[in-house]
């Protein structure tokens, strides 16, 4: 099982966090993020996540390289979900592990600020209106700059 | 020289399809989207702002100043929205 999966099916983000926890060793702290689709405007019936298949792997073994030079993490797990996802569906997520919380807290918040406009994922919201392509949050961006 | 050119989210739907071989001696991404303009009125609408658009070569990101030369797949889209 490897630390990035790009995938389409569904996960258990509860059997992933045990599973990962378990392998590491020394670590005294493990902390985990899980995104979930959101109904921000209150008529959405699906996100369309598109991404760019071998640029997303790579892309994502290159945040989680980055953030193991920065922190001292026994290990690092990044799932992320493309294709339809309906409200309440995970989309991704997030686990880190240090001997220390400060360490395992700050490469998660890391991971998932790159993620966010590093990584090449597209959301499209399905509404009963039409379709939107979501577009990148100037906050998100600079988001980058406090690393 | 031929180079595959992938296209994602709107900038796909917006020309049409997600990936074709291009025939060119563009020597830069600038000169590769001037020439993509030039085809059809899609590719200038799809390019019309590329401040708005991000380029990956060969899956890495990359700028519109880079140079094409050894480069055998571009890729054009818009700021990603992961997480």
């Amino acid at each position: 099982m490897g630390d990035v999966r790009v995938q389409a099916d569904s996960f258990d983000a509860g059997a992933e966090l045990n599973r990962f926890s378990e392998a590491q060793a020394g670590a005294g702290a493990v902390v985990s993020f899980t995104g979930v689709v959101r109904d921000v405007s209150g008529g959405l019936e699906a996100m369309e996540i598109e991404h760019y298949p071998g640029m997303t792997e790579s892309a994502i073994a290159t945040i989680v390289d980055e953030s193991k030079a920065r922190w001292p993490l026994t290990g690092a797990l990044v799932i992320h979900r493309h294709g339809r996802l309906e409200p309440g569906a995970q989309i991704m997520m997030v686990a880190t592990a240090s001997a220390h919380r400060v360490a395992a807290f700050e490469a998660a918040e890391f991971l998932m600020d790159y993620l966010k406009s590093r990584a090449p994922f597209w959301k499209k919201e399905v509404t009963r209106e039409g379709t939107g392509w979501v577009a990148a949050k100037d906050e998100d961006e600079a988001a980058l700059t406090r690393w | 020289m031929t180079v595959n050119v992938l296209y994602f989210a709107w900038v796909r739907e917006r020309i049409g399809l997600p990936r074709e071989a291009v025939e060119t001696e563009a020597a830069t991404v600038s000169e590769l989207v001037e020439e993509l303009k030039t085809r059809e009125d899609r590719y200038a609408a799809a390019f019309a702002d590329v401040t708005a658009l991000r380029v990956a070569l060969d899956q890495e990101l990359s700028d519109f100043e880079a140079p094409l030369a050894g480069v055998r797949e571009i890729a054009f889209f818009p700021p990603m929205t992961g997480g």
